[in-house]
């Protein structure tokens, strides 16, 4: 048998592309790489390539999300205790808020994995580690309590609409996770707002008195007098915003843990610190507007500390694929996201948080501020031109 | 005139705040080993860009160092020159009969075609182009916009030369060519005249005073401080000068400079040189004296014959050329890579906290805590092909006033209106080797722009 026989005869590998299972060569291919950094070496251009890759960062940002996984998962134990006027100690409360948080998780991931993979395979492309990091903060952005079909069912439209009908990870017009949350809020308001959904309730639970679920954000909404009353009343001082021991969103509480989150993602420079920085410039500045003509009373620094603006900021804004491009445009980019989350929260007392709709509001238009820099830029580099 | 040289000097002082030295292993130390006489030396038509062969020899043909091989089919004229005496014993071809080398047999003798010595000072900028065509040396005029060969019915803005490289291991300019000072000035005051905007060389901040090429005289200095890419041609060119629609410039490496300084001194197409062997993989690094289009054969002594793991690299790791153990040095190249493949696997490596042996620029990978270690590079690409996501990494290592990712994104779609807003044509994909470098998604950055500048030269054309 000559040479080129043997070559022919060669049957590829079982997950090859021809092979027996070549169709499912996207996921094992993903299983491979998961496990192994693959072999590859360069073939075309530079000949050396850097270390990192988009699994490091996606690592990184999950790994940036922790503590305020973590926190929130023993908020939620704790703001049950409050409210039910159990006593646990630490390490119940949160072992009872990891329970809570887990099926989340498992959902989250498993559905948004499993039509991330299918989808690759259809585009014959090797899977994205992008799902990583949007799995990751799906459960911390929704109520405990929400009902897990109903995570199923926004995990499933936002990742197919949201993202794999654009071509997958770094395509997608909007924020997955945050169209997540969109899609809950819309489709099942009942679940979505009030007061009766921050907390995790055993069956047959009843509050105690003096109890409240309410975020700090329903108080805001009626000024600084009933802020300050719900501070005493309820455990929600400026400390406790700050530190994150109030009802909310499983991961949006802890102004502390984000905070830890946003050092790591700014000192790795995986997260643009523009956008962040000019995001709390845009808020304290309606904030201020706010306060001075009179529309709440409320003095600009509370709003850093409600709500999802702090974890917006850091995780959703932040979002290289869906934010804006060009530097200059960051800044205006952050600077609209903190200005009209804290408009929504003046003027729109019916729904009083507006860092969802702000940031995918200015996810839809990044691509419109990117062109007017990128214009901008290029008729001041032909105005030079004339010039010399 | 003296003092307003030195304050051409102190105002053209540029900071470039942008870039990337990448810290690999195998700097050449500043001795020459050896001469080489090379057994066989190849010429490439493939190092010239636009340049459509047409064989002017045969197997069998003696030629001497300066004797044309090929013509251009295209513009009429440019020739490619013999850079040593010998026999033509090779015509090799490839897939539809595409020219790819010249093989030449050298007889050691290294003897000269005979032209007289032009007085550089008494000739007219006609002659001075029909010389150089003639010798051969044309070719060495790159045009840009899109890197080509110069057309010589062109009149260029102006001519620009960098002084010094920050390419990874680079050879040292002043090492390699601090002995041809009258060569590179007499090469300056010939080139001159064949523009009206004058030469513009650059210098590196780091020895703008010490180095030889700061007293060469008729030309514009500037002086460029930054990482790689400072050294780069087109950098400087887009901060002294930045070339619009319409506009030519002409480029010359001071190698190649310094060759043009030598043939209208002494008459000779002498393309001697010191390479510099380079490279993680690399025994003794260091330089050696020898011509363009050596065999890697002719420097087995500077690596290991037995391992089968090296990749041979003409020029240096970003923008060089892979040739292979059997492959043949570059026409513009004075440096040789040997780095390892990178063709093993690595378990959870792009999980683990601490990964010491390899560098990344980004703060992702803890290679900042070391900032003098040097690497052992290969050519493992450390991930997978990705759509871009990542924004702001590119412009970091970019030093120029334009938007890499639409750049490169407008290349990929063919789009030529967009290719122009964006600058296509002050780039050449050498300069975006270091965005390729850095892109944790993983794509082939310089061949993008490089097909982007091939559709530029068909829809222009």
């Amino acid at each position: 048998m000559n040479e080129s026989n043997n070559i022919e005869t060669k049957k590829p590998a079982l997950f090859e592309k021809g092979g027996k299972l070549g169709f499912l060569h996207s996921t094992t291919d993903a299983f491979e790489t998961f496990l192994r950094v693959p072999a590859t070496v360069t073939v075309k251009g530079s000949h050396v390539r850097d270390g990192v890759d988009l699994k490091r960062i996606m690592i990184i940002v999950v790994l940036a999300l922790v503590p305020a996984a973590l926190f929130g998962m023993w908020n939620v134990g704790y703001q049950h205790n409050l409210a039910f006027g159990t006593d646990w100690g630490f390490w119940k409360e949160f072992w009872f808020g990891f329970l809570k948080v887990l099926p989340l998780y498992l959902v989250s991931y498993i559905v948004g994995l499993a039509i991330e993979f299918a989808s690759s395979q259809i585009r014959n492309e090797e899977v994205n580690e992008g799902y990583l990091v949007t799995g990751m903060l799906i459960p911390l952005i929704v109520p405990v309590d929400v009902p897990l079909w109903m995570l199923a069912v926004a995990v499933a439209f936002a990742v197919i609409f949201g993202k794999e009908v654009f071509g997958g990870t770094g395509m997608n017009i909007w924020n997955p996770a945050l169209l997540t949350r969109a899609v809950l809020f819309f489709s099942y308001p009942s679940k979505m707002s009030g007061s009766a959904i921050w907390l995790a309730m055993k069956s047959g639970e009843k509050m105690i008195d003096g109890a409240t679920g309410a975020t700090p954000l329903t108080f805001a909404s009626e000024g600084l007098d009933a802020m300050n009353h719900a501070g005493v009343q309820y455990g929600m001082s400026f400390w406790n915003m700050f530190s994150g021991t109030i009802p909310g969103s499983v991961g949006e509480t802890s102004v502390i843990a984000i905070l830890i989150g946003a050092v790591i993602l700014i000192w790795t420079g995986v997260a643009s610190w523009k956008v962040m920085c000019s995001s709390v410039i845009g808020a304290l500045f309606v904030g201020w507007l706010g306060d001075i003509f009179g529309v709440t009373d409320i003095p600009a620094y509370y709003q850093l500390v409600m709500g999802g603006f702090a974890f917006g900021t850091v995780f959703m804004a932040t979002d290289p694929v869906t934010s804006a491009q060009t530097e200059w445009g960051k800044w205006i980019y952050g600077f609209f996201i903190g200005a009209l989350c804290i408009v929504v929260r003046l003027f729109n007392p019916g729904y009083a948080e507006g860092m969802m709709l702000s940031i995918l509001l200015m996810n839809t238009f990044a691509p419109l501020i990117d062109y007017l820099v990128i214009s901008g830029s290029i008729s001041r580099r032909a105005k030079k031109v004339k010039v010399a | 005139m003296k003092i307003l040289k030195t304050v051409i000097i102190m105002s053209n002082n540029i900071d470039l705040k942008k870039g990337l030295d990448i810290p690999i292993k195998g700097a050449a130390a500043l001795k020459t080993r050896k001469t080489i006489v090379p057994d066989v030396v190849a010429m490439k038509p493939s190092d010239f860009k636009g340049f459509i062969p047409r064989l002017l020899v045969k197997e069998g043909d003696k030629v001497l160092a300066g004797s044309p091989v090929l013509a251009d089919k295209k513009t009429p004229g440019i020739l490619l020159t013999s850079p040593v005496s010998g026999v033509v014993t090779g015509i090799i071809r490839g897939d539809k009969r595409k020219l790819l080398e010249v093989l030449i047999k050298t007889d050691g003798k290294q003897e000269y075609a005979r032209t007289g010595i032009p007085k550089a000072e008494e000739l007219s900028a006609g002659q001075i182009k029909s010389s150089l065509l003639k010798s051969g040396l044309w070719p060495s005029l790159v045009q840009r916009p899109y890197g080509i060969i110069a057309n010589p019915d062109i009149k260029p803005k102006a001519i620009f030369v960098s002084a010094f490289s920050t390419a990874p291991l680079a050879a040292n300019m002043d090492y390699v060519l601090g002995d041809e000072f009258n060569n590179i000035q007499t090469g300056v005051n010939v080139l001159s005249k064949l523009t009206d905007g004058g030469i513009h060389m650059s210098l590196s901040g780091n020895n703008n005073l010490s180095t030889p090429f700061h007293k060469i005289e008729n030309v514009i200095t500037h002086v460029f401080n930054g990482k790689h890419p400072a050294g780069n041609v087109g950098i400087q060119i887009s901060h002294i000068s930045p070339i619009r629609k319409g506009e030519t410039v002409w480029t010359v490496s001071m190698l190649m400079l310094a060759a043009i300084g030598k043939y209208f001194n002494t008459g000779r197409y002498d393309l001697s040189r010191k390479i510099a062997i380079t490279g993680p993989r690399a025994i003794n690094p260091s330089y050696v004296e020898s011509f363009p289009g050596i065999s890697m054969k002719d420097i087995s002594e500077f690596y290991d014959n037995s391992a089968n793991d090296i990749r041979f690299i003409s020029g240096d790791v970003l923008s060089g050329t892979n040739i292979g153990s059997e492959g043949f040095s570059g026409f513009f190249d004075n440096q040789i890579t040997l780095i390892k493949e990178g063709n093993e696997t690595e378990l959870l490596g792009w999980a683990k906290p601490f990964r010491t042996k390899i560098f990344s620029s980004s703060r992702t990978y803890f290679s900042w805590l070391a900032p003098n270690k040097k690497y052992d590079l290969d050519t493992n690409l450390h991930g997978g092909g990705r759509a871009f996501v990542m924004s702001d990494v590119y412009g970091k290592v970019l030093p120029m006033d334009l938007f890499p990712v639409y750049l490169i994104k407008a290349c990929l779609a063919g789009d030529i209106d967009k290719m122009e807003e964006y600058g296509i044509y002050e780039v050449l994909p050498e300069d975006f080797a270091l965005c390729e470098y850095v892109d944790p998604s993983k794509n082939n950055i310089q061949d993008i722009i490089s097909k982007g500048i091939d559709l530029m030269l068909k829809e222009m054309a």
